[in-house]
């Protein structure tokens, strides 16, 4: 199964990051990172307060940019990009899905998922509203397309984001918390909601949790320790040392 | 409509009370820079034409005369006082040939030629001292409107008819078909009949002021086929004194614009510029503080959002014009709501502001060009103003701002 597999959607080579680079304070949160991750993964990114997973994560999605190391989002190398390029090619490659859910409160449930498309083209048009009500359908929330997030319950409003963080297509998601703010059944609910994104169109996810109970649903695990990834590097089917459970925390 | 307008137009309907109050500001600092630019001009342009009501635009009088001294100082030694000359009342040499140049001047409306010198106006033991105007009518109505302020009888000169002022007509007890004794210390005296009578707005006017015929003039003030004075009007008024300058040089005569003989008057207009425009100036900056300080608080509010919009694939020049749209939105809608406060204070003003006979003092003048200039200002004004927060704005760390939870 794993000889055909194509090009990952994203690999890091050797990736480190560091703060206050010549400062006496000069510290280095992560060390080398090498990762990938395949099309189609559903990935959980685990490990303890402090172990560098919110970097890494912002550095995934092109937030930052690593002190050392390379990143190939979707084929493309992101560290030879300048700004806009970046800025470009995380508007089209990648979703992102918060803890709170973030949502523009000035905008309409269905104008928020409109937003990256709108962003991408510049003018709406039909076809981007028709999009986005297509995807508010499928995360069941075609009833509350006119209303503002103000007017919708926490969990209504992350399906929300998770419909926005869909609506350019992209081939990876990323998800920081996105249950961490959430009730055990409505966290269930949107993680099924992820999942079934992810089968049904085979995008890739991956997913910072605490919640161990969730982390065991996904299908492998990444976990971060000190700035090291100490498990999980490769998908389960290259490396055989993951299986539910298994972690250390 | 393209995303960063759809922002900004949300942003600002969302911050309802912000986008109140910024465009209140712009629309009373917009109202007060117009209504007292129109005040100020409407002001002096009533001012202008009271002063131009009586007066020509441009005087030209023969040169004066000059002492000659018997003995050259340069090559004797010698310890002389020069008296100056008294001038007597001269006729300007070749005028009539001088006339038709003068009137093809660049500029020049209408020319007048005049004879006025000192005389007496007598009736029974009644002795007035007044300004002998010998004028031909038709050429002089084009100089001072006088046929419009005649409150008695006609602005009529023929013969012997002549025309008085209304405080003359009161002091020596006459009414239109009166006679008058007009006497003058050239020993010449005559009789004329009162055509008409004036009130021009000025008390020594209308009591100084006599018009005759010219030839009647001439004759009175010893000056046979001579004239003392060319009156003109130019088309641009505050072009009157380079005009008469060109014509100093040209003829060698004197000639006095009305902006040299009322220098009192256009010195208290500059420093009238001076504080509208000192107000403007500060009316303007408070205006831009306003819009940068609301602006500088509405991207502190959003930087979340603006975090988000920049995850989601906005550039920081987007996010950039997103706030400078706000800042020029609200200048322009700012500048629209004043217009029309500025026209409706103009509007009372003309109508609290009146004279004794109803009509308005003067009329603030508002015009289109008073209107777009200060639109166009407000808009560079608030455009100057967002840049600040616009940049600000666009240098949020994405990170940062989503971190803000």
């Amino acid at each position: 199964m794993s000889a055909a597999r194509p090009e990952p959607i994203l690999v890091l080579e050797g990736v480190r990051k560091s703060y206050n680079v010549g400062t006496p304070v000069e510290a280095e949160i992560l060390h080398g990172i090498d990762v990938a991750v395949e099309r189609g993964e559903f990935a959980a990114l685990i490990g303890p307060s402090g172990s560098g997973k919110s970097t890494l994560l912002n550095i995934i999605g092109l937030l930052e940019r690593p002190t050392a190391g390379k990143v190939r989002v979707a084929g493309r190398e992101s560290t030879t990009l300048d700004e806009t390029g970046l800025t470009e090619l995380r508007g089209r490659t990648l979703g992102f899905v918060f803890q709170f859910h973030h949502l523009i409160p000035a905008f309409t449930a269905l104008e928020n998922v409109m937003m990256p498309m709108l962003i991408d083209r510049g003018r709406p048009d039909a076809a981007m509203r028709a999009n986005a009500l297509e995807l508010l359908g499928e995360v069941g929330l075609e009833a509350a397309a006119g209303k503002k997030p103000a007017q919708l319950s926490g969990g209504m409003q992350q399906r929300v984001a998770i419909a926005r963080a869909l609506s350019m297509r992209p081939p990876i998601v990323l998800a920081d918390e996105p249950t961490g703010n959430l009730d055990t059944h409505t966290a269930d609910e949107i993680f099924d909601l992820m999942r079934r994104f992810n089968s049904a169109h085979g995008i890739a996810f991956v997913v910072v949790t605490h919640d161990r109970r969730l982390a065991a649903r996904c299908d492998r695990r990444i976990e971060l320790v000190d700035g090291q990834i100490v498990r999980g590097a490769a998908p389960p089917w290259k490396e055989e040392d993951l299986r539910p459970g298994a972690r250390a925390d | 409509m393209p995303f960063e307008l759809i922002v900004a137009l949300r942003f600002l309907r969302e911050g309802r009370m912000q986008t109140a109050l910024i465009l209140g500001g712009v629309a009373i600092g917009v109202a007060v820079v117009v209504f007292i630019t129109g005040l100020v001009q409407g002001l002096q342009a009533s001012l202008v034409e009271r002063t131009l009501g009586s007066q020509a635009h441009i005087v030209i009088r023969p040169p004066e005369e000059k002492a000659q001294p018997a003995v050259d100082r340069k090559t004797a030694d010698v310890a002389a006082r020069v008296e100056a000359r008294p001038q007597r009342l001269r006729s300007i040499d070749q005028w009539e040939a001088l006339l038709p140049a003068v009137a093809r001047a660049p500029g020049v409306v209408a020319v007048s030629p005049m004879a006025t010198g000192a005389a007496f106006a007598q009736r029974g033991t009644a002795s007035k001292s007044v300004a002998v105007r010998g004028v031909d009518p038709e050429r002089y109505r084009r100089i001072v409107r006088i046929h419009e302020d005649m409150v008695a009888g006609e602005f009529r000169l023929s013969g012997t008819d002549g025309v008085i002022g209304i405080e003359l007509a009161k002091d020596l007890g006459v009414t239109v078909g009166d006679k008058v004794r007009l006497a003058t210390p050239e020993g010449r005296d005559d009789v004329i009949t009162v055509a008409g009578i004036f009130d021009i707005g000025n008390k020594d006017l209308n009591q100084r002021w006599v018009f005759v015929t010219l030839k009647l003039a001439q004759t009175l003030l010893d000056l046979p086929g001579g004239v003392s004075t060319i009156e003109l009007t130019v088309s641009d008024i505050f072009a009157a004194e380079p005009a008469a300058a060109r014509i100093e040089r040209e003829t060698g005569l004197l000639a006095e614009s009305w902006m040299k003989t009322n220098a009192q008057l256009l010195a208290a207009m500059r420093n009238q510029n001076i504080s509208t425009g000192t107000i403007r100036v500060f009316v303007t900056l408070v205006v831009a503080l306003g819009i940068a300080s609301v602006l500088v608080v509405w991207v502190v509010q959003k930087q979340k959002e603006i975090g988000i919009l920049r995850a989601m694939g906005a550039g920081r020049l987007r996010i950039m014009a997103v706030f400078l749209l706000q800042g020029g939105m609200v200048a322009l809608a700012g500048s629209m709501v004043g217009s029309v406060l500025a026209a409706v204070l103009v509007r009372i003003f003309a109508r609290v502001f009146v004279n004794a006979d109803g009509t308005p003092m003067f009329v603030p003048e508002v015009g289109a060009t008073l209107v777009l200039t200060t639109w166009a200002v407000a808009l560079l004004t608030g455009l100057l103003a967002a840049a600040l927060p616009a940049r600000r704005a666009a240098q949020l760390d994405p990170v940062a701002a989503i971190r803000l939870g």
